[in-house]
């Protein structure tokens, strides 16, 4: 999904720096709140909410019609690619 | 590991968020669902209203069906008893009992991994199903079709066709 959305936006998928978390502490530490994170230039594709907590858990995003899901919106993370290529 | 299809599934009794508690062999249905979830993960979301539709819908025919969370909730506050039955009751209520495994001792002996995971049992408590309740979690239009062709199989004396699918879903947080 990310691979295809960076090459439809002319970026190289070969960019994706992949980082594992898989401790608490390194959760805590890179200040992550679940899985699948996405940060484009450092920016999180949806920040989350203020004091959300950290942890080695799934993480839920809100589709643009509403629904859960434990991917972003495609369209969503075209936009941030997107504005990441602009900037 | 499951355990496997065909096995009598081990019995428990936990609580429910409804303030009583369940014992899988003090019932005698004709089927019964057992499904592992939770509050917090965005597989076993994105199907819980699939999970509840079936729930209504086979429970006419005599259908039990029971919603297991398992999750160590010193690590997922969402998913403590409280935070479970306040789902339950900002939900309107379900259709089914949502049971707490605090000591996740059922999801070891049932050998669960995931949520959602599904396990369908007939009137003598034995695995005739087992895994996701349809194909797509992003598809609701799938109305949890694999749960349900299991369902009607094991109501009219059949085996599910298919028997076993692969569980999609975020996995068990274990205490360590």
């Amino acid at each position: 999904m990310l691979r295809e959305a960076m090459a439809a936006q002319g970026v190289d998928p070969s960019a994706i720096e992949v980082r594992e978390i898989d401790t608490e502490e390194s959760a805590q530490r890179e200040e992550f709140v679940g899985s699948p994170t996405i940060r484009v230039n450092g920016r999180d594709l949806q920040p989350p909410v203020e004091g959300e907590p950290t942890g080695l858990a799934c993480r839920i995003y809100r589709r643009r019609d509403g629904r859960v899901s434990p991917l972003p919106d495609p369209d969503d993370l075209r936009d941030a690619l997107r504005a990441a290529v602009v900037r | 590991m499951s355990i496997a299809l065909g096995e009598r599934a081990p019995d428990f009794e936990l609580p429910t968020t409804g303030g009583d508690r369940h014992r899988l062999a003090s019932e005698n249905p004709p089927a019964t669902v057992v499904y592992w979830t939770c509050n917090h993960c965005p597989y076993a979301i994105a199907w819980h209203d699939r999970m509840l539709d079936v729930a209504r819908d086979y429970a006419n025919r005599g259908v039990r069906t029971l919603a297991i969370n398992s999750n160590d909730p010193d690590k997922y506050a969402a998913d403590s008893f409280e935070g479970m039955a306040e789902r339950v009751e900002s939900d309107g209520g379900w259709p089914h009992p949502y049971l707490h495994d605090a000591t996740q001792e059922v999801a070891s002996m049932w050998g669960a991994e995931r949520t959602p995971q599904v396990y369908v049992l007939d009137s003598d408590l034995r695995l005739r199903y087992l895994g996701a309740p349809d194909a797509d979690y992003d598809d609701p239009s799938q109305g949890a079709a694999w749960l349900r062709g299991a369902l009607d199989a094991v109501l009219d004396g059949r085996e599910p066709e298919p028997a076993e699918t692969e569980a999609v879903g975020c996995t068990i947080k274990w205490r360590r």
